[in-house]
């Protein structure tokens, strides 16, 4: 080991990138859920319509995230 | 009492916990070897999902009373769950009546088969391939290419799908084969690695906790290491729960995104 090296850690850099991959739906989910609430308080009487929605929008994002996941097996 | 410590941690470094990967996924054929009907672990898990899904629905139509019974009525429950709230509340009713079964199966096979990984005994779950997912996104592709086809006839279908309407010419470059690529690829690969990933990156989590509290608690030397050990325990039973809960709107997700691709094969304007 070198007199300059401080830490060394070993593994595989792809896992860093899927944290930072998360971050954007991670985002994402964290709007549409919150936006969804909001309406909901406004509206309540329909609620169970913008549920439905919100559930194929959270779907629509969670497979970002999940694109991430399956890279680092490929990778 | 430092270097105590210290070579505890570097024992407990050379000694490590029997961690989960990738290989549960690929498990070796127990049956059949050889043939083209080789079986694995997994496809073994699906058979047992198949026979009881079967069993449970079969018992329960052919013992249907007028007055439901407690059973039958949380089976009907389910079964109306996903003819109002998925395929009438997306499609309606006119056009959903002939979605119901497909959307029906799709909803509780998904469903049964998710909840293998968290029965003990099965501990995988039977989505947890690409296969199996594949399949049923490839069944919703033909199922709305051909809605599309026979609803609007061939041209008029592609012409809808292809060429959205309200567009200045130019971008029909750019938007043309985005849109063709959506229609036969992103659509059924999409629906297929949300289903596989979140079944495997589930397997994972509870197996890596339940592995490390296995590890702290039962063959860590440090005895005051099975605190964490309770700890990761505590995570894994917590992640089991969540795990049903994923394997619920997994299966739910799935149905409702068959439901709206198959929709939108229709004319837009009604």
């Amino acid at each position: 080991m070198d007199i300059i090296t401080l830490a060394e850690v070993t593994g595989s850099i792809s896992i860093v990138g899927y944290g930072l991959a998360a971050i954007g739906p991670g985002l994402g989910l964290g709007i549409v859920v919150g936006k969804t609430l909001e309406s909901m308080a406004r509206q309540p009487e329909m609620a169970s319509k913008l549920q439905t929605v919100m559930f194929i929008g959270l779907a629509l994002i969670e497979v970002l995230g999940l694109l991430g996941f399956v890279a680092i097996f490929i990778a | 009492m430092v270097e105590a410590v210290g070579s505890g941690a570097l024992t407990l470094a050379a000694s490590k916990p029997e961690l989960p990967g990738i290989d549960d996924f690929m498990p070796p054929e127990i049956l059949f070897q050889g043939t083209p009907f080789a079986m694995n672990r997994i496809i073994f898990v699906r058979f047992i999902a198949m026979v009881v899904i079967l069993l449970l629905l079969g018992v329960t139509a052919a013992r249907a009373k007028l007055i439901p019974s407690r059973w039958q009525g949380a089976v009907e429950w389910l079964l109306d769950f996903v003819r109002d709230s998925i395929v009438y509340e997306v499609m309606g009713e006119l056009r959903g009546r002939r979605y119901v079964p497909m959307i029906t199966t799709i909803f509780l096979t998904v469903m049964c088969f998710n909840l293998c990984g968290i029965i003990p005994g099965l501990n995988i779950a039977a989505t947890a391939t690409i296969t199996m997912p594949l399949v049923f996104a490839l069944w919703t592709l033909i199922q709305y290419l051909v809605t599309g086809v026979r609803a609007q006839g061939l041209g008029k279908y592609l012409k809808q799908e292809l060429f959205p309407a309200g567009v200045p010419w130019p971008i029909y470059i750019l938007l043309t084969p985005i849109q063709l690529l959506e229609m036969l690829i992103i659509k059924p690969a999409s629906l297929t690695i949300r289903l596989f990933a979140n079944m495997i990156a589930g397997h994972l989590l509870v197996a890596i906790s339940l592995a490390f509290a296995q590890f702290y608690i039962i063959e860590a030397s440090n005895k005051l290491l099975a605190l964490a050990g309770v700890g990761w325990f505590a995570l894994g039973f917590a992640l089991t729960a969540f795990e049903i809960f994923v394997a619920a709107l997994q299966a739910y997700v799935f149905a409702i995104l068959s439901t709206v691709y198959i929709n939108q094969s229709y004319p837009e304007v009604d």
